[in-house]
C-alpha cells in the first residue's frame, strides 16, 4: 500500500486512487527519475528502462512494484543478479561487453578517471570475471562473480 | 578435432541444400548438417583446423581471436541468426525461453522430490551455490509456443508443494503480472478438486473457509505493514544509510543486534528471578537515604534491592499459609531460590551462546565463499555502488570513494608487478615487528598500571561518607581506554601497508588486546583479591556494584567523546585547518560497544538487572551517536566491505568477549566460595553445590531416580565422556575442512572446463562462419559463371 501511495504521489493527476478497473496508466520516466531514492543514482535511467514494459522508461504500477520488490531486501540473490546483469548491459545484447563496462565505469566515477585508466580497469574486470574467455561477460559469468561478492545483497538494495 | 568427431555420430544423413534459414527448427537441422559437411572436409583442410584452433593452452591474456575486423567480429546474417537463437542468448529476451527453462527445472524438482521425501530447496532461499543450479537449457526443438509452455509450467507447479512453488515463483525473473497469473492458475484447480471430492453440503462450508482464509490473509498483511512501519528506527537507519553508506550503517545495525541480545538475556532473569524475589521480599533492613550519587556508584539506596545478588534469599520461597486448614502441599508455591538463581543464569547464558553462534555462522555463510579473494576489480565495479545512498553530496562522495578505490587497486596491481625488492620487504617486516612490540608493550604497561592502581584501592579502603572515591578506578580505566588507541594510531603511521583493509584490522587487533588485557587484570582483581579481602562482607554485591560503575563511567566517557570530542575536532578541522569534517571511526566505536557488552556479561551473575542498564545505555547511545554523526562527521574514506564487517563484529563479540565472560562465570560458579552473610548461596561451599545438593536430594527421595545417580556418576563427574565428546567434535570439524578442500578442487576443475567449452564455442562459431562464407562465395561464383555463360551463349547466338 505504501508503494502504491508513493506511485500515486508521483503523478496525482494521472494515477487514479481506484485500481480495481486496472487502468492502463503509465508514469513517464522524468517523474520516476526524480524520486529521492533514484535521483542521484547514476544508473537510474537503466534501472527504469529495464523494469518498464516497453523499455522506454515509462512505468505502470506493476512495473513500479516489480522494481521495488526486486531492489528490496527480500528478493533472492539470483533474481537480483539477473536484473543487475540487465541493468549493466547497456546495449541490451545479453552480454556485458567492453563497451558496456566502459559505460559502467564512466558513470561510476563521473569521468574522473582518464581513458587509459578506464580501459585498464575494464581489461582487469574481463580478466577476472570472464571464465569462458570470449571477451565479454555472459549471465553465467556475472552470476558466478556475484557469488564471490557477499556484499552485493547489501549494496544492490533500495530502502523505501 | 576430437569434439567435432563425436558430434558427427548423432547427425542424420540428410545432405540437403539450405539457404540461410531463419526458422529455429530449420536452423538446428542446418547446424547439424553443416557440422557433417565440416567433418567431410577435415581431411582436406587439416592444416587450416590446426591454424584456427591454435593452442588450447594459450596464454591467459590472449583471448581467442575471432575472424573479422579488429574492431569486432563481423559475421554473415546467417551466422548472426544462428547466434541469436542460442539458448544462452534467448534467456534474457523471450519470456517463452524463461518459462521453458523453469518448466525443465520444475520437472527435475518433482522427480527429485518424489525420489527423496525432503524438499531439496527448503531452507536455501538466499543461497545460490552452483551445485544447486542444475538446470539444463534445452529448448524443445519442436518450438512450443509461449502459451503452451506456460500451461506446461502451470501443470508442473501444481505438482509441487506450496513452499516449493512459492520459492520457484519468487526466483523467476519475469514481471509481477506474470507471476501473479502463474500463481492463480496453479492454485485454483486445487480448490475445485476439493469441492468435487466433498459432498454437496460441504460446498458452502468450503466457501466459508475460503472467505475466512482470505480475511485472515488480509489481516495478516495489514499487521505486517503495521509492524514494518513500527520497526524501530526504520527512518533513522534509512537516513544514515542514505547519507553515509553501508559501512557506517553496519555500526548502527550492530547496536540494534546488541539490544536484542540484551533483551533476550533480560527476559528469563526478570521472569524467574527479579519478579519472584520482588514478590517475596526478605526481612526489612535499614536503607540509607537516596542521594544522586547512586546513579554513578551503584551503592547507597540501590544496595539492598533486587538489583544485586545480596538481596536474594537462600531458602525455598512459598506462599505463607494463613488458614489452619491448609495441609502440606495445598496452596503453596515452593520455589527453590538458590537453584532457580543458578539455573536461570545458566540458561540465559546458554541461550545467548546459542543465538550468538547461530547468528555468527549465518553471517559467515552469507559473507564468505570458497575462493572469494579473487576478482576484486570486478567486485569493485559491479558491487560497490551503494544503491541506498540518496543525497547528492553523499553520492558525490561515493563516486570519489570508488574512484579512489579503483586508482588504489590499479596502483597496487602495478606495484605488485614491479615487485618489491628483498631489502624493502625485510625493512617492512622489521618495522611491522617493532611497531607490534611497542603496541603490545604499551598494552601490557596499561594492564600493569591498572593492577597497581587496584592494589592501591585495596590498601586504602573507602570510608563510608566518601563514596565518590569508589569512582577512581573506573575513571582511570576509562582514561586509559580513551588514550591508548591514539597512541596506537600514532605508532601505526610508521608502518606502510599496501592494503588499507589490513591496516584497519591491525588497529582493531591492537585495541582488542589492550581491552582484553585490562579486563583480565580486573577479573583477577575482583575474583582473586577482593574476595580475599572482603570475606566478612558481601563481596558479590561489591563486584556487582563495581561492574555497574564501570558501565556507567564508560557511558559517560562515550557521551563526552561524542559531544565534545567529535564536535571540537570538527570545529578545529573546519575553522583552523580548512579541511573536511572528521571521519566516523567505525573500529573504535564498535570496540567500545563490545567492551560494554563484555562488562554486562561479566556482571550478570552478581547483578541480574545489569542487562536493563545496558539496554538503557544503548538506547541513549544510539540517539547521541546518530545526532553527532549527522552533525559532525563524514563517511570514512576507505570503505570497508560491509558484509565482512558484520561478520567480523559478531566474531569479535563471540570469541574474546563472550568466551571470556563465560570462563569468568564458570570460575565464579565452580571455584569461588560465596560469602556467608548474603545471597542465595550463603551456606554452600561453591555456587555449583546448590545443583549437586538438589540432585542428591532427588536421588534419596525415591527409588525411581536411580538413573539420575547413574547419569551423575558416569556422565557429569566422569571425565571420559567429556574427552569422547570433544574427540567427536574435532573429528567433525576435520571432516568439514576436508570437504571444503575438496570443493575448492572441484571449483578449479569446473573453471577449467568452462574455459575449454568457451574456446570450443568460439572455434565452432568460426568454422560456421567460414563455412557460410565459402557457400556464399561459391554461390556468387556460380551465379557469375552462369551469367557469363549466358552472355557467351547470347554472343555466340548473335
Amino acid at each position: 500500500m505504501r508503494l502504491f501511495y508513493r506511485y500515486q504521489d508521483l503523478a496525482p493527476q494521472l494515477v487514479p486512487l481506484d485500481y480495481t478497473s486496472c487502468p492502463a496508466v503509465k508514469v513517464p520516466y522524468e517523474l520516476i527519475g526524480s524520486m529521492p531514492e533514484l535521483k542521484d543514482n547514476p544508473f537510474r535511467e537503466r534501472i527504469v528502462q529495464v523494469f518498464s514494459e516497453d523499455g522506454d522508461g515509462h512505468m505502470t504500477l506493476d512495473n513500479f512494484l516489480d522494481m521495488f520488490s526486486v531492489m528490496s531486501g527480500m528478493a533472492p540473490r539470483d533474481l537480483k543478479a539477473y536484473y543487475a546483469f540487465r541493468i549493466y548491459d547497456f546495449n541490451d545484447d545479453n552480454y556485458i561487453c567492453a563497451w558496456d563496462l566502459e559505460q559502467t565505469v564512466t558513470r561510476l566515477t563521473r569521468g574522473e578517471l582518464s581513458a587509459e585508466e578506464i580501459s585498464l580497469v575494464c581489461e582487469k574486470v574481463l580478466d577476472e570475471a570472464d571464465s569462458d574467455h570470449d571477451g565479454r561477460l555472459s549471465l553465467e559469468d556475472f552470476q558466478s562473480m556475484i557469488l564471490r561478492a557477499p556484499d552485493f545483497l547489501s549494496t544492490f538494495h533500495i530502502r523505501i | 578435432m576430437a569434439q567435432s568427431q563425436t558430434l558427427v555420430l548423432n547427425v542424420p544423413e540428410t545432405p540437403e541444400d539450405h539457404d540461410s534459414p531463419c526458422e529455429e527448427s530449420e536452423v538446428h537441422d542446418s547446424f547439424h548438417q553443416l557440422i557433417q559437411e565440416q567433418s567431410l572436409r577435415v581431411a582436406e583442410e587439416g592444416l587450416e583446423l590446426l591454424q584456427v584452433a591454435g593452442d588450447p593452452g594459450a596464454s591467459a591474456s590472449a583471448h581467442q581471436v575471432l575472424l573479422g575486423d579488429s574492431s569486432g567480429p563481423v559475421y554473415s546474417t546467417a551466422t548472426l541468426s544462428i547466434l541469436a537463437s542460442m539458448p544462452s542468448r534467448t534467456i534474457g529476451r523471450s519470456r517463452g525461453a524463461i518459462l521453458s527453462q523453469y518448466y525443465n527445472r520444475t520437472i527435475q524438482l518433482r522427480r527429485r522430490s518424489s525420489r527423496s521425501s525432503r524438499p531439496p530447496l527448503g531452507p536455501v532461499v538466499c543461497s545460490a551455490r552452483p551445485s544447486l543450479r542444475l538446470y539444463d537449457l534445452e529448448l524443445d526443438p519442436a518450438a512450443l509456443q509461449e502459451e503452451e509452455k506456460r500451461s506446461l509450467l502451470v501443470k508442473e507447479l501444481q505438482g509441487l508443494s506450496a513452499a516449493q512453488r512459492d520459492h520457484m515463483l519468487r526466483g523467476m525473473p519475469v514481471s509481477l503480472q506474470e507471476k501473479r497469473f502463474l500463481r492463480e492458475k496453479s492454485r485454483i484447480p486445487r480448490g475445485k478438486q476439493r469441492a468435487r471430492q466433498g459432498r454437496d453440503g460441504l460446498c458452502c462450508c468450503s466457501q466459508l473457509r475460503y472467505t475466512c482464509a482470505l480475511a485472515l490473509h488480509n489481516l495478516g498483511l495489514v499487521l505486517l505493514t503495521c509492524l514494518h512501519a513500527l520497526k524501530p528506527w526504520r527512518y533513522a537507519l534509512k537516513q544514515i544509510g542514505g547519507q553515509f553508506g553501508s559501512s557506517v550503517l553496519s555500526y548502527f545495525l550492530f547496536l540494534k543486534t546488541l539490544l536484542l541480545f540484551n533483551a533476550l538475556l533480560l527476559l528469563p532473569l526478570v521472569a524467574f528471578l527479579v519478579a519472584v524475589q520482588a514478590a517475596f521480599p526478605p526481612e526489612a533492613r535499614p536503607v540509607p537515604a537516596c542521594t544522586g550519587l547512586e546513579l554513578l556508584t551503584g551503592g547507597g539506596c540501590f544496595t539492598h534491592t533486587v538489583m544485586y545478588y545480596g538481596y536474594y534469599r537462600n531458602t525455598t520461597l512459598s506462599v505463607p499459609c494463613g488458614s489452619p486448614q491448609c495441609g502440606p502441599g495445598a496452596g503453596t508455591l515452593p520455589y527453590n531460590m538458590p537453584l532457580a538463581y543458578l539455573f536461570t543464569v545458566g540458561a540465559a547464558f546458554f541461550l545467548t551462546c546459542f543465538t550468538l553462534v547461530y547468528s555468527m555462522s549465518h553471517a559467515f555463510g552469507e559473507s564468505y565463499r570458497v575462493g572469494s579473494t579473487k576478482g576484486v576489480h570486478a567486485i569493485t565495479v559491479f558491487c560497490s555502488w551503494d544503491y541506498k545512498v540518496t543525497q547528492r553530496w553523499a553520492s558525490r562522495l561515493q563516486r570519489d570513494n570508488i574512484r579512489t578505490q579503483l586508482k588504489e587497486l590499479l596502483a597496487e596491481w602495478q606495484l605488485r608487478r614491479a615487485s618489491r625488492s628483498m631489502c624493502g620487504r625485510l625493512r617492512q617486516a622489521t618495522v611491522l615487528a617493532v611497531v607490534w612490540l611497542l603496541c603490545l608493550g604499551a598494552a601490557m604497561g596499561c594492564a600493569v598500571a591498572v593492577l597497581a592502581f587496584s592494589e592501591v584501592t585495596i590498601q586504602s579502603p573507602v570510608v563510608a561518607g566518601q563514596e565518590a572515591g569508589l569512582l577512581v578506578l573506573p575513571l582511570g580505566v576509562s582514561l586509559l581506554n580513551l588514550g591508548a588507541p591514539y597512541l596506537f594510531r600514532g605508532l601505526a603511521t610508521l608502518e606502510q601497508h599496501d592494503s588499507p583493509v589490513l591496516e584497519v584490522y591491525m588497529a582493531i587487533c591492537r585495541n582488542l588486546v589492550l581491552k582484553m588485557a585490562i579486563l583480565g587484570v580486573l577479573c583477577y582483581h575482583w575474583l582473586g583479591r577482593r574476595v580475599a579481602t572482603l570475606q566478612g562482607g558481601c563481596w558479590e554485591d561489591f563486584v556487582g556494584q563495581e561492574l555497574y560503575r564501570f558501565l556507567v563511567m564508560d557511558f559517560v566517557f562515550a557521551l563526552l567523546d561524542s559531544l565534545l570530542g567529535e564536535l571540537g575536532w570538527r570545529l578545529i578541522l573546519e575553522k583552523k585547518l580548512r579541511r573536511r569534517k572528521p571521519e566516523f571511526d567505525i573500529a573504535k566505536n564498535v570496540l567500545d560497544l563490545i567492551y560494554g557488552q563484555t562488562l554486562t556479561w561479566l556482571g550478570v551473575l552478581f547483578s541480574p538487572l545489569l542487562p536493563a542498564v545496558q539496554i538503557l545505555r544503548l538506547l541513549v547511545l544510539f540517539q547521541v551517536k546518530k545526532a553527532s554523526l549527522l552533525a559532525n562527521c563524514q563517511a570514512p574514506r576507505r570503505p570497508w566491505l560491509a558484509s565482512h564487517m558484520s561478520t567480523v563484529f559478531l566474531t569479535l563479540l563471540c570469541f574474546p568477549s563472550f568466551l571470556g565472560a563465560a570462563v569468568f562465570l564458570c570460575y565464579a560458579v565452580w571455584q569461588v566460595k560465596p560469602s556467608d552473610t548474603c545471597g542465595p548461596f550463603r551456606t554452600l561451599r561453591t555456587m555449583y553445590e546448590a545443583g549437586t545438593v538438589w540432585v542428591r536430594h532427588l536421588e534419596q527421595a525415591g527409588p525411581g531416580a536411580q538413573w539420575l545417580s547413574w547419569l551423575r556418576r558416569y556422565l557429569v563427574e566422569n571425565t571420559f565422556f567429556l574427552f569422547l565428546a570433544s574427540a567427536l567434535l574435532m573429528a567433525v570439524i576435520y571432516l568439514n575442512i576436508q570437504v571444503v578442500k575438496g570443493q575448492r578442487k572441484v571449483i578449479c576443475l569446473l573453471k577449467e572446463q568452462i574455459r575449454n567449452e568457451g574456446e570450443d564455442k568460439i572455434f565452432l562459431i568460426n568454422r560456421l562462419h567460414a563455412v557460410y562464407e565459402r557457400k556464399e562465395r561459391s554461390r556468387v561464383g556460380r551465379a557469375v559463371e552462369a551469367e557469363t555463360a549466358a552472355l557467351v551463349t547470347d554472343a555466340g547466338d548473335r
